[in-house]
Formats: structure tokens, C-alpha cells, sequence
């Protein structure tokens, strides 16, 4: 027997939105989005610190990008979430974390630790290639008038650094939102979780699995518009300039990138 | 007795094997202009790249108002300062580059204001109107809102003197500050600093202007190979000049 595409079930998994698959919903998006400033944080670190005159810190930063870019995520995932607490001998990832209104899961909280730290390797490449791209006169100009090195970062470096990567930093979160669907493996209940228990119960896989396809399509689309806006944004002075229009940018944003993760 | 605001002595600097500097000296008074000329190669920039401490000496002392330039003594040797001491003696230094390096994320007049309110702390409304007075000594208070992309060469270099002014340093340092403008254009640059000579500013000017060296310097220097081979007045260096070498370049290029 074949089956028949059930309808009904494909728009009920689109707009009939429960409570189960609010917080599913709501789990996909917290994560994704702390995740990904950990990993803007953990970059921009990790970028300072390959440019630092200790020789020690150039030395970790290289290490752990050759560390988490070299192995696969969902290893990444798995060692943070049943390993670190052996390893350290000491309770780095509880049961489940109480902050107040709202508890985090450990296994939550260990997807959200992986996934960052997996992802201030990628976003340290990214902010060194910004970083990279300024002009080096700037430097020069901002120490000439008793910036810091620290200052000039801050204020010269940075903001013109953001222009570059800003459009692969919407690339990454484009990533994060997809890449979250990997914690169920962990047992965290995101979209993709949901979809698969549903999935289970039901034996009806197309209609879940395309809606749920259908929902990261929307909130990967949402992301990119609101991309667009931060770009449009940051690019006030770049008008000035003749850089890219705003045109070329949604066309580059929104262009496929393809890098195997999982 | 004049004051000194550079004491340069017996500067040395390599790069690698290469000598740059080999012993360069000088001194600049208040409200001195001092002009350095000479061909590529020969160290003027770095020697100026020096006083700032943008490039580290290997030997000598650089000294500006008395104090002592990206060093201090310990136990009667020199050993290099804190990075954070050395960008306060910067402040004292304000210094032009042939590519302006204008903050291009900034407008003009944020150009202007970014170090007194960052580095020194001003309050912004001061700093505003300091910065607005500059632009209009430099010729550009219209274009206070303009990001420097939208800026000719000449207006770009005008925003970079009134950059390093605000700072009130007590030496101006100049890096062939007309040497990537189109020549239209070098005019007007030269005004401001001719501008900036008449109001007393102490400056040094590393340059290939040989009219603005002649009318607006005290004291024009010609470096050749790492030193200092001569160093007159205006009307004795272009007149009469010691030095076989000098002659020599300036049979080349007036």
C-alpha cells in the first residue's frame, strides 16, 4: 500500500501550534541565539589572543581552532555532555540549571556550551579575517593620537572590521538555527525533536519532517531579513565610500554556503 | 635660552640587517619649523616614524619637552615603556601621514573629537567645539558631516591636520603630507600649513616641497644614507649649500 500525503496533518504541524511545539520552538531559538554569542564572545577572544605578545596565548588560540574545527560537531556534543564532568572530576554540567523563572536542562545547557565553543572557532577565523582586512594605517593614526591598543580595537579597528564580518556572521547563525537539530541526540526537545517524536507516534514521516523543513525555512528567512537591516545599518559611512549596495549584499546573504558540519 | 620641544640624539635604527638611521641628531625650538628633505631611502621617515615612537629606536634618545620618548632609565640603561605610558606621551605628538588614515566610519568632524573625548577624557560639548573651530581654521566646517570617502585628497589631509591639532600637541610631525594628493590640490594643504607655521605651531615637515621647504621653514635638514649631512636656513641651504651631496639632489630636482 502507498501512503497518501495526509494534508490535514502537513497544515496542522504548520499552524496548529500546541504548546509542545511552542516550547520546541522556543528551545530551537535560545539556544541558537546564546550559542551564537558565546561564539562571537569566545572568537573575539580567541582573536585578540593570537594577536597577544604571549607567545602561550597564540599558542591556545591555534590549538582550539585546530581542535574544534578538526573534529565533528556531534562529537563535540556528546563529549560536553556525558564526558567534561568525568574529566574534571567536578559537577561542570548539572542536572538541570534553575534560573529562576526558567530551567535550563544539563542537557540544554551542555548543547548550548558545545555548540558555542564549537563556534568561537569559526568565529575567530572570521573576526581575524575582519580584523585583518582594516587598513593598517588606522592603527598606526589611532596610536599616533594615545589610543591604547585596547581603545584603538574598540573604537577604529572593530567597527570597520564589522563590515566584513557581519555578512558571515549572518552566515553562522543561518547555520547555528540548522545546527541545533543535532541536541536531540542529547535528548534536548527542540524543532527537530519534536518533529521526530511526533514522527514516531504517527508513522507519518513526509508530513512531519516537510513541516518541520517548512519552519526552519521561516525562521532561517526571518533571520535573513533582520541580517539585511543590521548590514544596511552598519554600512551608513560605507554608501560613502562605494561599497557594496545594500542589493548586492541580500544577494550575497542570501546566496547558498555550504559547509558540512554534522 | 629657547626651549627645547625635540632633542634627538644619536638615533640609530635598523631593520634586520639594514641600517636606517645611523646616528641622527637634532634639535627643535619652540615654534621652530624644521623641513627635511632628501631621497628615498634615506630615513626621514622613519627618523620622524621615530619621535612617536611608531618605530622602536635601537639606539640614541628621542626626548619631547624633556621627557623621554618610548624608554626610561633603569639603572642608567634604557628599557622600553609601557604600552600604556608611551600612548600618553603620544598625546603631546600629533602627527600627519601621506595617506591621511581619516577614520572612515567617522564623519569630519567625529574625526576631530574622537581622541580629545577617548584619550583625554573632554567633555563631549568642549571637544565639539574645539573640533568645529578647527575645521574652520582648516577650511572645512561646511563639510563637518561629510564621511571622508566623500572627501577629496587635499580635503581628507585638511581633516587630518585639524585630527592631530585637536590633541594640542606640542610638535607636529608631517609625513610627506602631499605626496599622495593630486597636484591641483597640494595648494591648498600647503596653505594650512603655511597657516600653521605663522601661528607658532612647532613642527617637523618631511617633504618634497621644495617652495613651501624655502618660504616657511627656519631650518631646512637633507638626509642621505641614515644621517644628517646638512642642515641651514632656507636661504643658506638653497643658495649655498656645504655638502657636495646636497648639491648635488638639489641640482636634480629644482
Amino acid at each position: 500500500m502507498i501512503a497518501v500525503f495526509d494534508w490535514n496533518t502537513f497544515w496542522d504541524r504548520i499552524f496548529g501550534v500546541d504548546g509542545a511545539f511552542a516550547s520546541a520552538l522556543f528551545t530551537t531559538i535560545y539556544i541558537a541565539v546564546i550559542a551564537q554569542i558565546l561564539g562571537v564572545a569566545l572568537g573575539l577572544l580567541l582573536a585578540v589572543m593570537r594577536t597577544s605578545r604571549l607567545r602561550a596565548a597564540q599558542w591556545f588560540s591555534g590549538l582550539y581552532v585546530w581542535v574544534f574545527r578538526g573534529t565533528p560537531v556531534i562529537v563535540q556534543i556528546f563529549f560536553v555532555y556525558f564526558g567534561v564532568n568525568i574529566l574534571f572530576g567536578v559537577t561542570v554540567i548539572p542536572n538541570s540549571l534553575n534560573l529562576g523563572a526558567f530551567v535550563l536542562s544539563g542537557a540544554a545547557f551542555a548543547g548550548i556550551l558545545a555548540l558555542g565553543c564549537n563556534e568561537g572557532a569559526y568565529m575567530r577565523e572570521i573576526i581575524r579575517a575582519g580584523i585583518d582586512s582594516v587598513d593598517k594605517g588606522q592603527l598606526e593614526a589611532a596610536r599616533s593620537l594615545g589610543m591604547t591598543s585596547r581603545l584603538a580595537m574598540r573604537r577604529v579597528i572593530l567597527p570597520q572590521a564589522a563590515r566584513v564580518i557581519v555578512p558571515p556572521l549572518g552566515n553562522e547563525f543561518n547555520n547555528m538555527l540548522k545546527t541545533t537539530s543535532l541536541l536531540f541526540f542529547i535528548g534536548v526537545v527542540e524543532l527537530w525533536g519534536n518533529a521526530e517524536i511526533g514522527y514516531s507516534q504517527t508513522f507519518k514521516p513526509v508530513e512531519y519532517f516537510a513541516a518541520v523543513a517548512i519552519w526552519y525555512l521561516l525562521l532561517t528567512t526571518i533571520w535573513s531579513l533582520i541580517q539585511a537591516r543590521i548590514e544596511r545599518r552598519l554600512s551608513a559611512s560605507d554608501r560613502d565610500l562605494g561599497a557594496p549596495t545594500l542589493g548586492s549584499r541580500i544577494r550575497d546573504a542570501t546566496s547558498f554556503s555550504s559547509r558540512g558540519r554534522a | 635660552m629657547t626651549e627645547l620641544v625635540l632633542h634627538a640624539a644619536d638615533v640609530a635604527k635598523r631593520f634586520g640587517s639594514l641600517e636606517v638611521l645611523k646616528g641622527v641628531s637634532l634639535d627643535v625650538t619652540r615654534g621652530e619649523t624644521v623641513c627635511i628633505i632628501g631621497p628615498s631611502g634615506s630615513g626621514k621617515t622613519t627618523f620622524i616614524r621615530c619621535i612617536n615612537h611608531l618605530e622602536k629606536i635601537d639606539g640614541g634618545r628621542i626626548e619631547v619637552n624633556g621627557q623621554l620618548i618610548g624608554y626610561r632609565e633603569k639603572n642608567g640603561e634604557l628599557v622600553e615603556d609601557s604600552a600604556r605610558s608611551i600612548a600618553r606621551q603620544r598625546t603631546q605628538i600629533g602627527m600627519v601621514f601621506q595617506r591621511f588614515n581619516l577614520f572612515p566610519h567617522m564623519t569630519a568632524l567625529q574625526n576631530v573629537m574622537e581622541a580629545p573625548v577617548r584619550v583625554l577624557g573632554q567633555p563631549k560639548a568642549g571637544a565639539e567645539t574645539h573640533a568645529k573651530s578647527l575645521l574652520a581654521r582648516v577650511g572645512l566646517f561646511e563639510k563637518r558631516d561629510v564621511y571622508p570617502g566623500k572627501l577629496s585628497g587635499g580635503q581628507q589631509q585638511r581633516v587630518a591636520i585639524a585630527r592631530a591639532l585637536a590633541m594640542k600637541p606640542a610638535l607636529m610631525l608631517f609625513d610627506e603630507p602631499t605626496s599622495a594628493l593630486d597636484p591641483e590640490v597640494i595648494g591648498e594643504v600647503l596653505e594650512v600649513m603655511a597657516e600653521l607655521v605663522k601661528d607658532g605651531v612647532t613642527m617637523i615637515v618631511v617633504t618634497h616641497e621644495m617652495g613651501f621647504a624655502r618660504e616657511a621653514a627656519d631650518r631646512v635638514v637633507m638626509m642621505d644614507d641614515g644621517q644628517i649631512i646638512e642642515s641651514a636656513p632656507p636661504a643658506q641651504f638653497f643658495d649655498a649649500p656645504t655638502s657636495e651631496r646636497t648639491k648635488q639632489f638639489l641640482s636634480k630636482i629644482l
